[in-house]
């Protein structure tokens, strides 16, 4: 793939004329995606997908497009020449981009990680066995995915990776059940048992009478998928450069007002973590982290190649929302759980996230799967789905009473367009109050 | 309608698959958007997506492929994929091969289309654009403003083994503006001119979403929000416009009517429903005003179409009649499932995902009354204009959702503007609360351009049309400053 990357790129060059500059950029994947639900096959197929992007440059005039790619060397030059043509008759209707800018280094990279992709038709079969009794819902994918970048100048990157991704539910009955994901490089059966066998477990309390909790304020633990749920929120738009300059961030009182989260939360974008492609569509190399928050202070934004020409500073990302966000563990021991959460809400899914009050960060949400009534530290019984109200200033700063010491790495199950390669990792977290509405 | 795919469909009937029954979907849709912000054209963004969906049949099992190499070996290599799944999900599949539908259908639609979008050059289009910038920039309190239009044409070919010829092809047309105000740590936004209100035509639906002419009043009203008082709080009559019913339309009857979650394939994501099998033809949803219809033929809205992408034909069909449940959204496959009749909604985002239950057009038919006679009737309440923010259960009962814009009502009469309108509800019991529905003159053509559904995901387009509406005793609440 890489090679077919890299040569009908360098056939592209060949068609430039006069100072044109030319930027490739490349997505693809070869993924089986299978479908259960009760613990049977629903739609299982595969999707074998090739994308070219195409920046036509000249002086600070510019057009873009994405091709389909066939497959065939022959047919898709002919398709992208074409394509080059319709750019170059676009362009010099199009007035002068100000905020044009692309790596005028050469930044060669490469990394492969797609040796060895496992059996999905195996795979598919062990989750079906092992789950034989139970009701399982959900997806499993696997597969390669691929991304390259070449310009005209000589520099070429290229990203490969053959992952999978199970991510499933088992339900009790009607809305009662325990989510669980299994995502990685090599798959392995005694893993797969321990995650069904845990679930088992939670199944069984999960089968106990609900409790309906009254709208109030709750003493709560969010486990870390929960809180991934908040920081994504948060995500939509509160830490881009152009969000903060156009005064659209979530965040916006940490700017204009200096307010402040607790101080054990820091979060960076840890671009280190190398699931995704460490290149930019621009040509530029992502450093290796962005602190975003520290200590509870705003400190830095994710800049792309656009607003660091528009607000003079340096690119760090492809685009403004994080992709490899790390939030900082606590010192809370997670096998006392618990214990430190003594009565209130153990929480381990939230659930389609808003804002209320997008300037003061207030977000509502539901409760979601297993989420449990705790009592001197014993799990007495599952909740009903709730809704909350709160805000992220008091989340994670008033009301905050600790992090986890132990992480939790959560590989992105999305998949529209292509798959994710998202990830997130962070801790539980403790708070004192959780106000619920509904 | 395009050569190309019925060369392709040609190519692969010569070598189609020796499979109890098979289809394919051909797309080739093109994409062309641009946009001007704070005075500065971005990037043109021209987009080619093309690719097949080949599905397969053998014995008991079903399997699918889907690959943009359309040549005699993608093809090939595809088909080959395709009956592995099926093999291997014979026995253990959710379907009985009996179920999967096999249509034969013969047909040809294409969006009727006044004018062109190749008919207005780039440069004047940009030359829109920049003048719509200067409309939204009206003073200095306006920090961010943008207005774009896109246009993406889709041809679609489906055939099958049992004969179906299906040649669809689209047009849809995306405008829409955004004024964003701020002082202080308070910013408020105001977006229109067709932000929410994406139609299939051509450029002639631009005039009739007020792209541009409603540029500068949408900016007047951003810059009027950072000095209006907060919603108030309370259980309180709420008047919502079109532009916020498309939402509540298409949470909390839309996605629990849909039979792929009542029959629980969502459960893992999108979420399962409070909707059960044995509520149609008898379930009160709402009150006598209420009636819903599935909508395929109105030509100008987002998902109207001949077939869907199982091959069924499609037809207008009452979903909720006077308040009653009568059926769900399910297309072929998910109504074999359930043994209840449906409509014509399997469909697929995008050339590489199958094709599951989707809204489609789903819309509230009008009732008697004008938005001043639902006014008038109002002792104590708010008018909410635009959604913002939108939020319910997995099983789609508790919500919660937000607007732009807010106006008081005050004995009968529209009062000054409220920022931050929120309100909370319950959908077994909110829509039993209707009290009024607008006549023909609040009725509006509206869609949603990203509705995310389905394992692998999904986003697709969708239409609601809906007059304004009246709901007593609704939980109203403003922000949190």
């Amino acid at each position: 793939m890489q090679d077919y990357f890299y040569s009908l790129s360098d056939a592209l060059f060949t068609k430039l004329e006069g100072d044109e500059q030319l930027l490739v950029g490349f997505e693809g994947e070869d993924s089986d995606f299978v479908r259960l639900n009760r613990n049977k096959i629903r739609q299982a197929g595969g999707v074998a997908q090739r994308k070219l992007s195409l920046d036509l440059i000249e002086g600070k005039r510019h057009a873009e497009a994405s091709v389909d790619l066939a497959g065939n060397s022959e047919q898709d030059f002919n398709q992208l020449v074409e394509t080059l043509k319709n750019l170059r008759q676009q362009r010099v209707l199009l007035p002068e981009d100000p905020y044009l800018h692309f790596s005028t280094d050469i930044n060669h990279t490469e990394y492969h990680h797609d040796n060895e992709v496992i059996n999905s038709h195996d795979a598919v079969e062990q989750v079906l066995q092992t789950a034989d009794d139970m009701d399982l819902v959900g997806i499993f994918a696997n597969g390669i995915q691929y991304s390259g970048f070449a310009n005209s100048i000589g520099q070429r990157n290229w990203h490969s990776s053959a992952n999978f991704n199970f991510d499933w539910s088992c339900y009790h009955a009607e809305d009662k059940a325990v989510k669980s994901n299994y995502a990685g490089f090599v798959w392995q059966q005694d893993k797969l048992t321990a995650k069904i066998e845990s679930i088992k477990h939670q199944l069984a309390i999960i089968s106990r009478p609900s409790k309906t909790i009254d709208p109030g304020c709750y003493r709560a633990y969010l486990a870390p998928s929960a809180v991934s749920e908040i920081i994504n929120l948060m995500s939509w738009g509160g830490f881009g450069l152009k969000s903060h300059r156009t005064k659209t961030t979530p965040l916006i009182q940490m700017l204009e007002q200096g307010r402040t989260l607790a101080a054990s939360i820091s979060l960076r974008e840890n671009h280190a973590r190398g699931l995704a492609p460490i290149f930019t569509g621009s040509g530029f190399i992502k450093p290796e982290q962005v602190q975003l928050i520290k200590s509870g202070t705003y400190q830095d934004c994710l800049v792309s190649s656009r607003s660091a020409m528009e607000y003079d500073s340096v690119t760090n990302a492809e685009s403004e929302y994080p992709g490899a966000l790390d939030l900082a563990a606590g010192n809370l021991p997670v096998e006392n759980i618990l214990k430190e959460l003594d009565t209130g809400l153990y929480i381990n899914n939230l659930w389609y996230l808003n804002f209320s009050d997008r300037n003061a960060c207030q977000l509502t949400g539901m409760t979601r799967f297993a989420c449990f009534w705790v009592e001197n530290g014993e799990i007495q019984a599952p909740v009903d789905v709730m809704r909350f109200d709160d805000s992220v200033y008091d989340l994670l700063g008033t009301n905050l009473l600790g992090l986890t010491k132990k992480r939790e790495l959560i590989l992105d199950a999305s998949s529209y367009g292509q798959r994710s390669n998202s990830s997130i990792e962070l801790p539980g977290v403790l708070v004192n109050q959780l106000r619920l509405t509904l | 309608m395009n050569d190309y795919l019925n060369q392709v469909a040609q190519q692969f009937k010569s070598i189609a698959p020796n499979a109890d029954f098979w289809s394919l979907r051909l797309t080739n849709e093109v994409h062309e958007a641009i946009s001007v912000r704070q005075g500065v054209m971005q990037p043109v963004f021209n987009q080619l997506a093309r690719g097949a969906l080949l599905t397969v049949v053998v014995g008991d099992g079903c399997g699918y492929a889907a690959s943009s190499d359309l040549s005699r070996g993608g093809l090939k290599k595809a088909m080959r994929q395709a009956s592995d799944w099926a093999l291997q999900s014979s026995g253990l599949g959710l379907l009985k091969a009996k179920d999967y539908p096999r249509p034969e259908g013969k047909a040809r639609y294409e969006t009727p289309v006044k004018k062109h979008w190749d008919e207005l050059p780039l440069n004047e289009k940009v030359a829109l654009l920049q003048d719509a910038n200067k409309a939204l920039k009206i003073n200095d309190s306006i920090v961010d403003w943008q207005a774009y239009i896109g246009y993406r044409c889709d041809d679609i070919l489906f055939i099958s083994s049992a004969g179906a010829h299906i040649e669809q092809r689209f047009h849809y047309i995306n405008p829409g503006l955004v004024a964003v105000a701020n002082k202080g740590s308070l910013t408020q936004y105001r977006t229109g001119g067709g932000s929410q209100s994406s139609r299939q035509g051509g450029l002639e639906q631009l005039s009739l979403l007020d792209f541009p002419q409603a540029a500068t009043p949408l900016a007047e009203e951003a810059v009027a929000l950072l000095s209006a008082d907060e919603c108030p709080q309370g259980a309180m009559d709420v008047v919502l416009a079109p532009s916020q019913m498309i939402l509540q339309i298409h949470e909390s009857i839309g996605h629990p009517l849909e039979l792929d979650r009542i029959l629980g394939d969502e459960r893992n994501y999108a979420g399962t429903s409070f909707v059960t099998q044995d509520m149609f033809g008898s379930y009160r949803y709402g009150s006598d005003l209420l009636n819903v219809s599935f909508d395929p033929g109105r030509t100008e809205q987002l998902a109207s179409y001949a077939y869907d992408d199982e091959g069924t034909p499609a037809q207008r069909e009452y979903i909720i009649r006077n308040g009653i449940l009568e059926r769900p959204l399910g297309g072929a496959s998910s109504q074999a499932r359930a043994g209840i009749q449906g409509v014509a909604n399997a469909r697929q985002a995008d050339w590489f995902r199958p094709p599951i239950d989707r809204m489609a057009n789903l819309n509230v038919e009008p009732g008697d009354k004008s938005v001043e006679d639902m006014i008038s009737s109002v002792e104590n309440g708010v008018y909410m204009d635009t959604n913002r923010s939108w939020s319910i259960d997995d099983s789609r009962n508790k919500f919660q959702f937000g607007c732009e814009l807010g106006r008081v009502i005050k004995n009968g009469e529209l009062k000054g503007l409220v920022r931050n309108p929120n309100y909370r509800g319950i959908s077994a019991t909110f829509w039993r609360n209707l009290v009024a529905v607008g006549n023909e003159n609040s009725f509006q053509v509206q869609g949603v351009t990203n509705c995310g559904k389905g394992e692998p995901n999904q986003a697709i387009y969708v239409g609601h049309a809906s007059p304004a509406c009246q709901f007593s005793d609704v939980d109203v609440f403003g922000g949190a400053a």
